[in-house]
């Protein structure tokens, strides 16, 4: 198609810079992900999907971005990319400060477990282990101890509100309450981004403000949080918004506090 | 992961499928019982054989020169059978050139034997005995003791003193209801003094070994077991394995240059140990071992398929659950070894499920039927390294597949 559209819009001086500068030098600690000209084709039986076509994205710590887009937009595919379980055919991908675009399966893994928080629209928790054990479980693959594993799970369930039901398996707990227990088990590595794809698709309205409000926390704690979802209602809730659509970004809109315009605004005069 | 992470992750799957897991395990579980009490069986008789059977009929390190061999367990070729009846006999005036060339220490003992109708007065019917006439040292080297009255002496060998020892079946069958001990038994017309009454020494396949009555080598029954000057062999018992060899070799000296043996001629007469006439039944023990592995190695086959089968159904059940660990940042090595290690885990519990039955079926076994029973060490690690093993292998292939999953197309099943 038109190949001007592969010329992606970029809200800020900062982010244009971040983005340009990243085959150069790696980015900086100040940006969670760094995405230059990712592209990603399919081969569906014989016909090639172009789902991405050269996507650039900077995303700054403590960001809170809503990546929407219709379905076929290249959205899931660009989740798969941010989240290490893809390599893009093309392009450079830096996760807090790391390029992991090159890096092998296993290495993916390891920055999977370090670096990202999975939540999934269909929670994906393990269904015979206890909500404890499914917060432990990316622990478990970090090498911790059991002890300290058993602490640090207690603790990211207290977090989520969800300290008394810590024994309770999957079955015996509300829509709610199961994806409050991915949240817990996607924080308790302490990652760089937390990732949330479609996190309220499988929830009513009540309980989507619910999981919202618990998201917005998190993000004014300080947790970079990125969630994909194709409700504008949902996605309001971020300060940032991604719309995607034939594989490009198409707009990239920022509700921008009085303190991030302040950091922008030093960082690019600093910068 | 840890590797006891991943047995309790095991352990708690199979926990949760019990009847499922239950059945996968069957077939390793009845491969390892087999295996346990085949071997059980053939191990029992092996120290059957070795301690009671041969051990009774000949002592440790002692061996008989003897025409041809006393114990043939195996059967015997006619050519080996006819060569042996070419043979000369042993004769009397061997004795004392063979008691010279033994080591100092050494004891020997003079043995001529028959089977010869016996009878008393005490019951109507004469019974056919195993009667020996031997030297005095035959019942040190047989370490044989009396329950009643005593053994012979050296001094009534050389007299030729009438008296017999007597087995417990032969006491209990010639005089049923008087003591035996100075009484009379009558071997050919000739009567003998019973002076002892020899410690039960067992059976053979439920052959007593009590049926048999041993009297001084001068008494009048060496008329009877064997033609003039001529023994059936002497039995020569040394304080050492070393001490046996050596006189085996003088033994087999002083017999080829008393029969002028040329270097390429073969002996005319045997040296019987033990260790030879077991040679039979070490062969017997071979096959049986091996078809005791063979016939439970089906067993383990169908069990390795099952549990492959089992752990295939199970990649495929929880692709999810792989796909959400692949998320959470396991490498393929960690999902490799969660499935190995289930796999593995699974039959392992099934050979040791299998261990116990098989133990209980050789006691079982042994408690109801004559076969003596011994459960061997070794058929136990190996049982159990076997179940290891098979889960190992039976995996290798559901787990690879596991291991091999694309993220996120493992995150889309459901």
């Amino acid at each position: 198609m038109n190949n001007e559209i592969e010329e992606a819009p970029l809200s800020t001086t900062a982010e244009r810079r971040a983005v340009t500068q990243v085959a150069g030098v790696a980015p900086g600690q100040e940006w969670a992900i760094v995405a230059r000209g990712l592209k990603r084709e399919y081969d569906m039986g014989g016909e090639i999907v172009r789902a991405l076509r050269g996507v650039d994205i900077a995303v700054r710590r403590n960001e809170y971005v809503a990546i929407m887009g219709p379905s076929g937009s290249g959205k899931s595919t660009l989740m798969n990319l941010i989240g290490c379980l893809d390599t893009p055919d093309a392009g450079e991908y830096w996760l807090n400060g790391t390029l992991v675009s090159d890096m092998s399966d296993d290495q993916l893994a390891h920055v999977r477990n370090k670096e990202i928080g999975f939540v999934f629209q269909t929670f994906n928790l393990l269904p015979r282990s206890t909500a404890l054990q499914n917060v432990e479980l990316p622990l478990v693959y970090a090498g911790v101890g059991s002890e300290e594993r058993r602490a640090r799970a207690k603790e990211a369930l207290e977090r989520v509100e969800l300290g008394e039901r810590m024994d309770h398996r999957p079955n015996e707990l509300s829509g709610g309450q199961r994806q409050r227990v991915a949240i817990a088990r996607a924080l308790v590595n302490r990652p760089a981004i937390l990732l949330a794809d479609e996190p309220t698709g499988n929830l009513d309205s009540r309980t989507s403000e619910d999981i919202m409000r618990v998201f917005s926390g998190l993000s004014d704690h300080g947790q970079t949080v990125i969630m994909v979802t194709h409700e504008p209602d949902i996605a309001a809730h971020a300060r940032r918004v991604i719309v995607l659509r034939d594989g490009v970004v198409e707009t990239d809109e920022r509700k921008e506090t009085f303190h991030e315009r302040l950091t922008a605004f030093g960082s690019s005069v600093v910068g | 992961m840890r590797f006891y992470e991943a047995v309790r992750l095991a352990l708690s799957m199979i926990r949760v499928q019990k009847l499922k897991s239950f059945f996968t395990l069957l077939g390793v579980m009845i491969g390892v019982m087999f295996l346990i009490a085949v071997v059980s069986i053939v191990e029992g008789m092996g120290h059957y054989m070795q301690d009671d059977l041969m051990g009774k009929l000949i002592p440790i390190n002692t061996f008989n020169l003897r025409q041809t061999p006393n114990v043939t367990l195996g059967g015997v070729d006619r050519a080996t059978w006819q060569e042996w009846q070419r043979r000369p006999r042993i004769k009397e005036e061997d004795i004392a050139p063979v008691l010279a060339a033994l080591s100092p220490g050494t004891r020997a003992a003079v043995v001529s034997q028959d089977n010869l109708m016996v009878e008393s007065r005490y019951v109507p019917k004469p019974k056919q005995v195993d009667a020996s006439n031997v030297t005095a040292p035959w019942f040190d080297i047989k370490k044989m003791g009396v329950t009643e009255g005593r053994v012979f002496t050296a001094q009534e060998d050389a007299l030729g003193a009438p008296v017999v020892v007597i087995g417990t079946d032969v006491a209990s069958y010639f005089f049923p209801s008087v003591d035996p001990i100075g009484r009379e038994l009558k071997v050919g017309h000739i009567p003998y003094t019973v002076i002892g009454i020899a410690e039960s020494q067992g059976s053979v396949f439920g052959i007593s070994l009590d049926k048999f009555i041993v009297a001084p080598y001068n008494s009048p029954l060496k008329r009877l077991t064997n033609r003039h000057g001529v023994i059936d062999g002497i039995m020569i018992q040394s304080s050492d394995e070393t001490t046996m060899l050596a006189n085996e070799d003088a033994v087999r000296s002083v017999m080829r240059t008393r029969r002028k043996l040329l270097p390429q001629q073969k002996d005319n007469f045997v040296l019987e140990t033990s260790d030879q006439d077991l040679e039979f039944w070490n062969k017997i023990k071979g096959y049986l071992v091996v078809a005791g592995i063979a016939l439970p190695a089906i067993g383990l086959v169908v069990g390795a398929i099952v549990i492959m089968n089992i752990m295939l159904v199970a990649v495929a059940e929880r692709t999810a659950e792989i796909g959400v660990r692949k998320a959470l940042g396991a490498r393929r090595q960690d999902i490799l070894a969660q499935f190995l290690v289930e796999s593995a885990t699974l039959s392992t519990l099934g050979s040791a499920i299998g261990v116990v039955c098989g133990i209980g079926i050789s006691a079982i076994i042994a408690s109801v039927s004559p076969l003596p029973t011994h459960v061997a060490l070794w058929s136990i690690v190996v049982s159990v390294m076997l179940g290891a093993g098979v889960g190992i292998a039976a995996g290798v292939y559901p787990a690879s597949r596991a291991a091999l999953l694309d993220p996120i197309t493992a995150l889309r099943a459901e």
